[in-house]
């Protein structure tokens, strides 16, 4: 299979805090990864630097063959935009507007919205009655679904995604993880930040984070029985 | 219009529409801001017209007097006062004087045009009330005085004048005929009963005569005759009344006229420095709406610092994020515009109301002007705080709390 990502040797450096502290990482393309580790050990540190949003002090990022860790902001903000689909943990939809325009607002930066397109990404996650409704009319899991449609809704090459069942019971905490299993189906590769063992497990690969250090990189040898069962 | 300005154009209406509670402060902020500018618009452009009314509370600017010896004659007059156009001029009051005798005492008695006196003497106060029938007189305080006459008394005005061949005698009752023994000539004293319907009081020489209507006048006297002056109330500037004099004093109307240069020429610089007054308050007010819309910006943007990053973390350039915030500001810069511009002309109004007594003119012209200044005033107050809130840097602002 042929890398989609390479982190080369990445520190983060805050005064004499080492928040990643010399990280090798690859990812696969349509490879699906969990990213553990307990608080404050660099993960969500991690998501920032290979979803382009922030820069590493050393060391480098090689996305599809390309080092992007040099590049100018907004050279950044354009590639993250094309490349990649962000779920956070706080959801972060737009307040003001309703779900299928948080979707469309996806597209508006990338290309061009497309409401129908919207729709249809919101019927992927379930949510197709609720796309009119504002966040505020939403529960938490609706919204964490609003939040994926709006991350797949560019067909990104790689979702990144940062506690995304944090804020969820466990019922929907499975919905998202079903979402999960369909775009990884699709060829879609996923990172995703988690504390919770079970969203880890999912994942064929789990990395372990402590101190900014990579502790463990494991294949997970349940996954593909696992997938099996809940298909 | 392709489907990305669409989409523009419903993410700022959402955002002020659904966020109305926020932008209601926004919103008031402006619409204070405009409503004090587009009243004071419109009192800047009134003050020319409502001080020149007010200056005329002062009495007549202009005066015409009889060219040479005689009279004023009425058509004179008539073809002397087209020379003002009828906006300008406000009112004339025509004056024919006369002696009398009332209570045997000497008296100038002073025939005018009730309906019009007011236009050139506006500070006439009158205790009772302005004659309005024939018959009826207004008595100056100081007569009143010296002779006890009160309001609704009744009194006799007498006219002693010589009876030549040429008198129409045929009114005259034989008793108030008599002949002076020595010259042989022959007299009449003219008797006109009047009613007192008010007591004038100006604190001026005003208040030394008694007035009746021009009709009482010439019936005192029996004679018909021209105008000993006539008072003229224009609302014009200066430099306009001057030349208008001057055209009248150089055509052949039988009549001369001048200004009554006091108050004109105070007029004119009182009213400079009154607009002037007026203008940098208004400078004033636009420097502060700036700073209060400014300041409710500030906090409406602070507060969005998390969409400012989610927009950029979703792929936003600096450039669209601050065309979507500054539609937003100039879209309420608008709309506050339009209301402030509705609001001002009453804020106006009632400043004209209070100030000057009188209503304001409505200028159609400064509605579109008051917009423009408002949305140019929100879109300044805006980019400040919008400059500096685009630079968040997403990584920050997503970062769980
Ligand atoms: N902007 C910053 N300035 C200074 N220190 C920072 C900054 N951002 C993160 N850190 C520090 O870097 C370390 C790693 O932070 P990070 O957010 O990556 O942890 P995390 O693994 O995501 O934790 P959690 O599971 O609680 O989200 C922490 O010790 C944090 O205090
Ligand atoms: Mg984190």
């Amino acid at each position: 299979m042929s890398k989609l990502l390479e982190l080369k040797n990445i520190s983060k450096v805050y005064g004499d805090l080492h928040a990643l502290d010399n990280v090798c990482l690859s990812v696969d393309k349509g490879e699906w990864i969990a990213i553990m580790g307990p608080s404050g050990s660099g993960k969500s540190t991690m998501m920032n630097i290979i979803g382009c949003m922030d820069k590493p002090s050393t060391g480098q990022v090689i996305f599809d063959g390309k080092d992007i860790s040099k590049e100018s902001r907004r050279k950044l903000t354009e590639f993250h935009r094309d490349k990649i689909g962000l779920v956070f943990q706080q959801f972060h939809l737009i307040n003001y507007l309703n779900a299928v325009e948080n979707v469309m607002v996806a597209q508006y930066y990338h290309s061009m919205p497309d409401e129908k397109e919207a729709l249809e990404a919101l019927e992927r996650v379930g949510l197709k009655d609720r796309a009119k409704h504002l966040p505020s009319q939403l529960s938490g899991g609706e919204q964490q679904r609003v939040c994926i449609a709006r991350a797949l809704i560019n067909s990104p090459e790689l979702i990144l995604a940062d506690e995304p069942t944090g804020n969820l019971d466990e019922a929907n905490e499975n919905i998202v993880l079903d979402i999960f299993r369909q775009l990884h189906k699709e060829g879609t590769s996923l990172v995703v930040v988690t504390h919770d063992p079970e969203v880890g497990e999912v994942a064929q690969r789990i990395v372990r984070l402590e101190h900014g250090k990579i502790v463990s990189d494991k294949k997970n040898e349940q996954f593909s029985e696992q997938q099996e069962v809940s298909l | 219009m392709n489907k990305k300005h669409r989409m523009f154009i419903r993410m700022v209406m959402a955002s002020l529409v659904r966020r109305r509670s926020r932008m209601i402060v926004a919103l008031l902020a402006v619409v204070v801001g405009a409503t004090i500018l587009s009243g004071l618009e419109m009192i800047y452009y009134d003050v020319p017209r409502q001080m020149s009314a007010q200056f005329r509370s002062y009495g007549a600017n202009v005066i015409f007097t009889p060219s040479g010896e005689g009279y004023i004659r009425p058509e004179d007059l008539e073809k002397g006062a087209a020379q003002f156009s009828s906006e300008e001029l406000e009112g004339y009051t025509p004056y024919r004087y006369e002696n009398t005798k009332i209570h045997n005492m000497p008296v100038t008695l002073a025939g005018i045009d009730f309906d019009s006196v007011l236009k050139t003497s506006p500070y006439w106060h009158i205790s009772g009330s302005m004659p309005s029938l024939d018959g009826e007189t207004l008595v100056g305080a100081k007569v009143a005085e010296s002779l006890g006459i009160k309001e609704g008394d009744d009194i006799t005005a007498v006219n002693t004048f010589e009876v030549t061949s040429e008198t129409d005698t045929s009114d005259i009752p034989s008793y108030e005929l008599y002949t002076d023994p020595e010259s042989g000539e022959t007299y009449c004293d003219h008797e006109l009963d009047l009613h007192v319907s008010g007591i004038l009081e100006t604190g001026g020489s005003e208040e030394e005569y008694i007035y009746v209507s021009l009709k009482d006048a010439a019936a005192l006297t029996i004679s018909e005759r021209g105008y000993d002056i006539v008072e003229l109330s224009v609302a014009a500037m200066q430099d306009e009344l001057s030349e208008t004099v001057e055209k009248i004093n150089g055509s052949s109307v039988g009549l001369s006229a001048k200004l009554v240069k006091r108050v004109t020429a105070s007029e004119s610089t009182v009213l400079t420095k009154l607009q002037s007054l007026v203008f940098i308050v208004t400078s004033v007010v636009l420097v502060l709406t700036m700073i209060c819309v400014a300041t409710t910006m500030t906090a409406v943007i602070t507060e969005r610092r998390k969409e400012i990053g989610l927009r950029k973390a979703l792929g936003a350039l600096n450039s669209s994020i601050i065309a979507e915030f500054m539609s937003e500001g100039l879209v309420l810069g608008g709309f506050g515009g339009v209301i402030g511009s509705v609001f001002g002309y009453y804020f106006a109004q009632f400043v004209s109301m209070n100030v000057f007594s009188s209503s304001i003119t409505f200028r159609p012209l400064l509605i579109p002007i008051t917009i423009a200044a408002s949305v140019l005033v929100t879109g300044l107050a805006c980019l400040i705080p919008i400059r500096s809130a685009v630079d968040v840097d997403p990584a920050l602002v997503l970062k769980g709390e």
